[in-house]
């Protein structure tokens, strides 16, 4: 009787396993693996390097920023002296809308752009993850910190990339992650403390920006030619704009966000 | 006696790791803990955030698991019924294969459909150990009150339908919970399941209104559902409520557990129901042989 339970659970096992297998990769896989496949994009002259800046502007009622609740952190709530506030929604002081990504959609010639040497720096300090949006490309590493006196775990919730969950230790080594795929809009959490939430944009190009405490944007570098820009927020619709720019131009975008 | 009463602590203990594993699905710390089987390679790490919950809810499992390993090898030594014997390393197997599903869901990130059988068979575990706790009953040793047929469920196995509506009814509800349904198919669930309890409660209450066991199990059973209905409703207002919050929000935990926890008595109310149906209802078909077969080595 005895075996013949063994021989069930071993079973259940199997099937589980077998079920579940594929879900990992290994490091070699979350390189996109184009770097030789596709040939480099034509290099744009400084002279005829074109601009597209702007703002995103927020209209109507913002909902509140709710206060984030520390209490069974101690070592997070102690290190604020006021509450912690949400930042799914924040609205500045000049009515334009922060942690907006706007990209070049469309539009772009053919071609893999150079991946910046630097990394993207995530830092988790107060139990926060600081910035709250961020953009990457394909490939480009993201660096994640942990400035905090307690453990935190990383884990991004992908549509189209590979999926991980990782602890990082207090002030333990940074971690270089990278994206193989372009996705936007990845949530990545810490399940330790629930309202922590980064989302990272993955791109082809370097030709990308994020609102801060002005609302503005600046995309630099362009080539000329007819672009679609979007600009993706986490609560809101993703808007599209097209914008013409010529050689050396600086052209303006504007977006409108309601609540 | 003392291994019914056993049982019966066995199966509050059961109960109380199912509110803990819900308790870590609410609070959207299954994956605090990114390795299994130890937490961040310790047997005890430091009990903070997520942290607390997930390892507590590890803790309690091992706990129960050992429970189960002496519920086992107690009715191998004690009962001389060979079936119970059997259902006392069943319900062993099944708590192993439980604890593998727990792992699985850590290391494979939550899987929807090892999540979502993790979750359902927590509720058959727990039905299973409530099953022992009535098989080793004073009451069961006493043997049936048998009565004569009455309503559709009197007829083979009918009254199957009972746990199987009610087993169905909470794998909606993992698949809401873990994301692989949306809500409308845990509603459905919800008026099957109501409308076959209150068809078997009020039959075996109308029927059968002197017979204790009957009438106290369906009282239980259609009580707890309604209750139960009650807490899904709560626990999806509060869940819509909060939903601009930036974390979960202790009103939508604690009506989501309690809705959880509520959801695994009416299901091993609906076994324990559908048991006592066997043990009582004489079959339409056969003849009944009374059930006292009940005899304990000492």
């Amino acid at each position: 009787m005895i075996h013949r339970f063994a021989a069930l659970i071993c079973a259940a096992v199997f099937v589980l396993l077998a079920a579940c297998g594929g879900t990992t990769e290994t490091k070699s896989s979350e390189s996109s693996g184009s770097a030789t496949a596709e040939p480099p994009a034509p290099a744009v002259a400084p002279a005829d390097a074109a601009t597209i800046a702007g703002k995103v502007t927020f209209t109507g009622t913002a909902p509140p920023r709710r206060p984030v609740s520390m209490d069974a952190t101690p070592a997070c709530a102690r290190q604020h002296d006021k509450a912690v506030l949400s930042e799914e929604v924040v609205v500045n002081d000049n009515g334009t809308l922060r942690n907006v990504f706007v990209y070049v959609k469309e539009g772009l010639p053919a071609g893999k752009w150079p991946v910046p040497d630097a990394p993207v720096t995530i830092d988790q300090i107060g139990c926060v993850y600081k910035p709250h949006v961020i953009g990457v490309m394909v490939d480009q590493d993201v660096e994640f910190l942990n400035n905090d006196p307690t453990n935190h775990n990383i884990h991004p919730l992908p549509r189209l990339n590979r999926e991980w969950n990782e602890s990082q230790p207090p002030k333990g080594e940074p971690k270089l992650k990278s994206f193989a795929k372009p996705e936007i809009g990845i949530p990545v959490k810490c399940n330790i403390h629930p309202w922590m939430r980064v989302y990272i944009n993955v791109v082809e190009h370097p030709f990308h920006a994020v609102t801060g405490e002005d609302g503005s944007f600046s995309i630099k570098g362009l080539p000329p030619g007819e672009y679609t820009i979007e600009a993706w927020h986490e609560r809101y619709p993703a808007q599209q704009i097209k914008v013409k720019v010529g050689p050396g131009t600086t052209e303006t975008a504007e977006f409108k966000f309601a609540g | 006696m003392a291994i019914h009463r056993y049982s019966l602590l066995l199966a509050v203990c059961t109960l109380f790791l199912v509110v803990a594993g819900a308790s870590v699905t609410s609070l959207e710390a299954g994956l605090s803990v990114p390795d299994w089987p130890l937490s961040y390679g310790q047997v005890m790490p430091e009990m903070k955030g997520g942290i607390f919950y997930e390892h507590g809810h590890r803790m309690v499992a091992t706990t129960v698991g050992f429970l189960t390993i002496i519920l086992a090898v107690w009715l191998w030594r004690s009962d001389n019924r060979a079936w119970m014997r059997r259902l006392g390393f069943a319900a062993l197997a099944a708590v192993c294969v439980q604890g593998l599903l727990g792992g699985l869901t850590v290391l494979y990130m939550l899987p929807k459909p090892v999540s979502i059988s993790h979750a359902c068979l927590a509720e058959l575990f727990f039905s299973l150990i409530c099953a022992i706790a009535l098989f080793t009953s004073p009451s069961w040793r006493n043997g049936a009150q048998p009565v004569d047929p009455a309503g559709w469920f009197a007829r083979g196995n009918r009254i199957l339908v009972l746990p199987g509506a009610v087993l169905l009814q909470v794998a909606l509800g993992a698949a809401f919970r873990h994301k692989a349904l949306p809500l409308a198919w845990h509603v459905g669930g919800a008026a099957l399941v109501t409308a076959v309890v209150v068809a078997v409660s009020m039959v075996l209450i109308m029927e059968y209104p002197r017979h204790a066991a009957l009438k106290r199990a369906a009282t239980a059973l259609v009580t707890i559902t309604l209750a139960q209905v009650f807490l899904g409703v709560a626990a999806y207002m509060s869940r819509v409520a909060t939903a601009d919050a930036p974390q979960p929000m202790p009103v939508m935990v604690g009506f989501t557990v309690a809705h959880v926890a509520l959801g695994a008595l009416t299901m091993a109310t609906s076994v324990l129901t559908a048991i006592l149906v066997y043990r009582h209802v004489r079959r339409e078909r056969d003849s009944y042989a009374p059930a006292s077969e009940m005899s304990y080595a000492r």
